[in-house]
């Protein structure tokens, strides 16, 4: 486990960069998150990770099914938003675990 | 992903030749998990694995219970193939390991090609088995991309970092 100092905050991360922590996690940090992999984020990025955010408080294993009949999105649109890892990406970003499910 | 420092998996051919749950679940479930993992994916159905992809047969398709010794009754009981050969034995055990995964949030045939697809992969059809069982383009499921030969598929699993998997 590592520390750093994203946007102002010092947050815990994993080996892979997950945060350990999600309630140190914030707006300004998804922002800077994303933008280490490369993305920005947009209104309808936040309404999937604020989805997930809930989903992961209320320990519910996550899917990209799921997030598909969240009405936030369907699972093409997951795709678009999250390019190379709508699972993995989305979730990095909203400062919650590596999902670990295999759908 | 990265791991070890290893370069990692670009690209995965699967190819799934039998039309058992518990096999098409096995190349979907690898096809789907590469392409969630932004690996390209590309499947290829031949001979009893084309009723995955047949519309009329896609969400029908079943496990065997005739000699399949890993076969138990829930609870970890016994399963003797001669029960497996009762009638409707077979429709019941399927019914019930299909709503073992819908618990698991694993969607029926056609939705879960629908989710490969959605995320890039592509799917195939084999076109010796095809005109082995009389099948025509029309009676597949309608975003098979495309009828092939062997040869065809093969030149689609070049590059660096590929890997075919028969499932």
């Amino acid at each position: 486990m590592t520390q750093k100092t994203i946007a102002g905050t010092t947050v815990d991360l994993n080996d892979e960069g997950y945060m350990v922590d999600a309630s140190q996690w914030n707006r300004e940090i998804a922002l800077e998150l994303a933008k280490e992999e490369g993305m920005e984020l947009t209104d309808k990025h936040f309404e999937v990770l604020e989805y997930l955010r809930k989903a992961h408080a209320n320990d519910e294993t996550l899917t990209i099914r799921k997030v598909g009949k969240s009405g936030i999105t369907d699972i093409k649109g997951l795709y678009k938003l999250f390019p190379g890892g709508p699972l993995k990406f989305s979730s990095k970003i909203a400062g919650i675990p590596k999902p670990a499910s295999c759908v | 992903m990265k791991m070890n420092g290893e370069s990692p998996l670009k690209k995965v051919c699967i190819i799934c030749a039998k039309g058992t749950i518990e096999d098409v679940y096995a190349t979907l479930v690898m096809a789907n998990g590469a392409v969630m993992d932004g690996i390209e994916a590309k499947v290829f159905f031949t001979f009893f694995g084309l009723d995955a992809i047949t519309i009329k047969q896609m969400n029908k398709i079943k496990t065997s219970t005739v000699g399949n010794p890993a076969m138990r009754a829930p609870g970890g009981l016994p399963f003797p193939t001669i029960l497996g050969m009762l009638p409707g034995v077979e429709a019941g055990v399927s019914v019930m390991m299909k709503s073992q995964m819908e618990k698991l949030d694993i969607p029926p045939v056609d939705e879960f090609l629908e989710m490969i697809t959605a995320g890039g992969g592509e799917i195939y059809a084999c076109k010796l088995a095809m005109d082995m069982f009389k099948l025509e383009k029309e009676d597949l499921w309608e975003e098979v991309k495309a009828v092939l030969t062997v040869g065809e598929f093969y030149a689609m699993c070049g590059g660096e970092n590929t890997q075919i998997i028969f499932t």
